[in-house]
């Protein structure tokens, strides 16, 4: 395979992505500010009683008292030097926190998206070699109501069925406490954790997959080269793996891109209902607080991952259609 | 004995308004070593035929609904799965009217020779590429060595169809059905993908099935010709003896079509009239009548068998014209 090109696509890429991030670094703020009340409304209200000097005290503390376009421009000028300023309801700064919670919603993110990515492949291929028969009904069927079921509620039923009923799964976290000690241990009790959460997650994703694949299947079927496979004398399955799924594997990529930012918005609901220590539930708290720094460097931070996430699609688009051009010549 | 004989073949396809019969009872046979054209409008059931001879007609919504095809002796349609896939790019290989769109786009040609030899040979991979480099020199590829790990869609249309050749002849089959094979491609590539084939074909030793509506490329290539209206053979010899002495009114109207040339300057160009009837309600007699002059009363009522008029000469008509074309 010749693969020309690559370094100066990944460069070019990256130097797209900083107005990308202005913007969206922009529009976060300015959304922002049109929310009403702020964090010391919420830390007065907490309090009970404060008064109008205290409050105004803690607002020049903050510099939340001085002019809107100052505040925007001290807001820039700390990202550009990648300080995303400091939370003043968790005492803690923006970043540190955001570490702290980054490495749970990646593991779920990928998981729930490697059980789409394989549970939807595999639907969509049945369904599209037993067109028109029970099955591929069955798994039509299946699919729709996956793919209607809002993942807030199947999480909900999912810890009645398999922690409260079952008692097969933890119903939320990350971690049993007092758990037993050594990296293995340790791995088995995250992923015992994960289980429910990333399904619950991936489940609208597989259904999406699932009728990508299986629509894409069935178009290759019906494609010239798949003929030629067949006159080649290649079996069926060699012709559904080697020549359509592989094709199939197109769009697919495409759609992952598209979804890449749907999964983390689809996070902050699982990680509430679960109590996964994530970003999504960090994002949550921050809301109900009136957290704004805390919320802006999430949405800036989660804006980050979704921009790498794109280009690593993309990426992965050069390498597994010999079409596209990383150079961007037309071929 | 024929080295593909086929019988009484009939494909149907089962459609909403009703069974089209695209293939109605072909008698074809081809000996080894010859190339045997088959011509005859859009719709009149020669690629369909083609396709019926390896039973690729299923997985393009049709039906075999009759008939024999015997490569060898042996019924290719009795055949299971496995057997049929042993002959298939084995010892009867296909090429296609759109090379582009026959070969997988996301795999470099060499990729897709070595795969026909692996399904068929018991090859390992490194003797499977340098196979496939030597099967593209063969074809007249420019730079095999380096054309081999190339993408179809990095190549011109030419090439594309000599990547095709090459996947087909990996084999070495004994019978090549080649599709319209210089359809999609401009003329100058026309006449070299031509003489590549008939260039093959003599050292090879295969025998080709050549489906066509070119009369140009059947006289350039072909050894004999069969003329296929609505789903049945209606004419069949040798080219020169049919090119000249066209007995089915049908071949005399295609023949004296593409005849131009003859014509003196602004005349209307000859044409057949009427239209081909519709494949899910033939008529009951000759299917060609309702646009023939020559027809009678008899033409209406019964199917008129393929009747022999000579050596490998036959045609299916009740008033055959006798006399050669005037030069």
């Amino acid at each position: 395979m010749k693969r020309r090109g690559l370094r100066p696509f990944v460069l070019r890429r990256l130097w797209q992505v900083v107005p990308v991030l202005f913007g969206i670094a922009a529009l976060n703020f300015l959304i922002l500010q049109l929310a009403p009340g702020d964090v010391v409304d919420v830390l007065a209200g907490e309090a009970g009683a404060a008064t109008p000097e205290y409050m105004a005290q803690l607002r020049a503390a903050f510099g939340l008292d001085r002019p809107l376009p100052v505040q925007f421009l001290h807001y820039l000028g700390n990202l550009a030097t990648l300080d995303l300023g400091f939370s003043f309801r968790l005492n803690m700064p923006v970043l540190g926190l955001i570490m702290t919670r980054l490495p749970a919603t990646l593991l779920l993110m990928t998981s729930a998206l490697a059980i789409a990515v394989v549970a939807g492949s595999l639907l969509g291929v049945l369904a599209a070699t037993r067109v028109g028969s029970w099955a591929d009904t069955a798994l039509s069927w299946f699919v729709l109501l996956t793919y209607a079921v809002p993942t807030f509620w199947l999480g909900l039923m999912a810890i009645v069925l398999f922690s409260a009923g079952l008692g097969w799964l933890p119903s939320g976290g990350m971690y049993t406490v007092g758990a037993g000690h050594g990296a293995l241990a340790m791995i088995g009790d995250v992923a015992l954790h994960l289980i429910l959460p990333a399904v619950t997650l991936s489940t609208f994703y597989m259904a999406v997959y699932a009728r990508l694949v299986r629509s894409s299947m069935l178009e290759l079927y019906g494609a010239d080269f798949i003929r030629t496979a067949r006159a080649k004398g290649a079996g069926e399955w060699r012709i559904t793996l080697v020549h359509a799924f592989r094709n199939a594997l197109l769009p697919m990529v495409t759609m992952l891109a598209y979804q890449s930012a749907s999964l983390l918005s689809g996070a902050v609901l699982v990680e509430t209902v679960f109590s996964w220590p994530g970003l999504g539930r960090l994002a949550y708290e921050a809301i109900r607080t009136r957290d704004l720094n805390l919320l802006l460097g999430i949405l800036f931070f989660s804006s980050v991952v979704v921009v790498l996430v794109n280009l690593l699609v993309d990426l992965l688009y050069v390498l597994i259609d010999p079409r596209v051009d990383p150079a961007g010549r037309r071929a | 004995m024929a080295l593909l004989d086929i019988r009484g073949l009939q494909t149907w396809f089962d459609t909403r308004a009703g069974t089209v019969k695209a293939v109605n009872g072909v008698n074809l046979s081809i000996q080894p070593g010859e190339t045997l054209a088959l011509v005859g409008e859009s719709g009149s059931g020669k690629s369909v035929t083609a396709y019926s001879v390896l039973r690729l007609i299923e997985a393009a919504g049709g039906r075999i609904a009759g008939g024999e095809v015997l490569f060898k002796g042996t019924d290719l349609l009795k055949l299971d799965a496995a057997g049929i896939r042993a002959v298939r790019g084995n010892r009867i290989a296909m090429i296609f009217q759109e090379p582009l769109s026959a070969l997988n786009p996301v795999q470099s040609i060499g990729t897709q020779i070595v795969e026909a030899l692996r399904l068929h040979r018991d090859i390992g991979l490194r003797a499977a590429r340098e196979r496939a480099v030597e099967l593209l020199e063969l074809v007249r590829m420019p730079s095999p060595r380096e054309r081999a790990e190339e993408f179809p869609h990095r190549l011109s249309g030419g090439m594309r169809q000599r990547a095709m050749i090459a996947i087909a002849l990996a084999c070495e089959p004994e019978l090549l059905i080649a599709d319209e094979p210089t359809t999609a491609l401009d003329v100058t590539t026309q006449a070299q993908i031509l003489a590549l084939l008939r260039e093959l074909q003599q050292r090879l030793g295969m025998a080709m099935l050549l489906i066509t509506h070119d009369l140009g490329v059947v006289a350039e290539i072909a050894d004999r010709v069969a003329v296929m209206y609505a789903g049945r053979v209606v004419e069949e010899g040798a080219v020169g003896a049919l090119f000249d002495r066209p007995a089915h009114p049908y071949t005399r109207g295609l023949l004296d079509a593409v005849r131009i040339e003859a014509l003196p300057p602004g005349s209307r160009l000859p044409e057949i009239p009427g239209i081909v009837p519709s494949l899910l309600d033939l008529p009951p007699g000759c299917a060609f009548a309702p646009r023939c002059g020559r027809a009678s009363a008899i033409c209406q009522a019964e199917l008129p068998a393929l009747r022999a008029i000579g050596v490998g000469r036959r045609h299916a008509c009740c008033h055959p014209h006798l006399e050669p074309v005037p030069a």
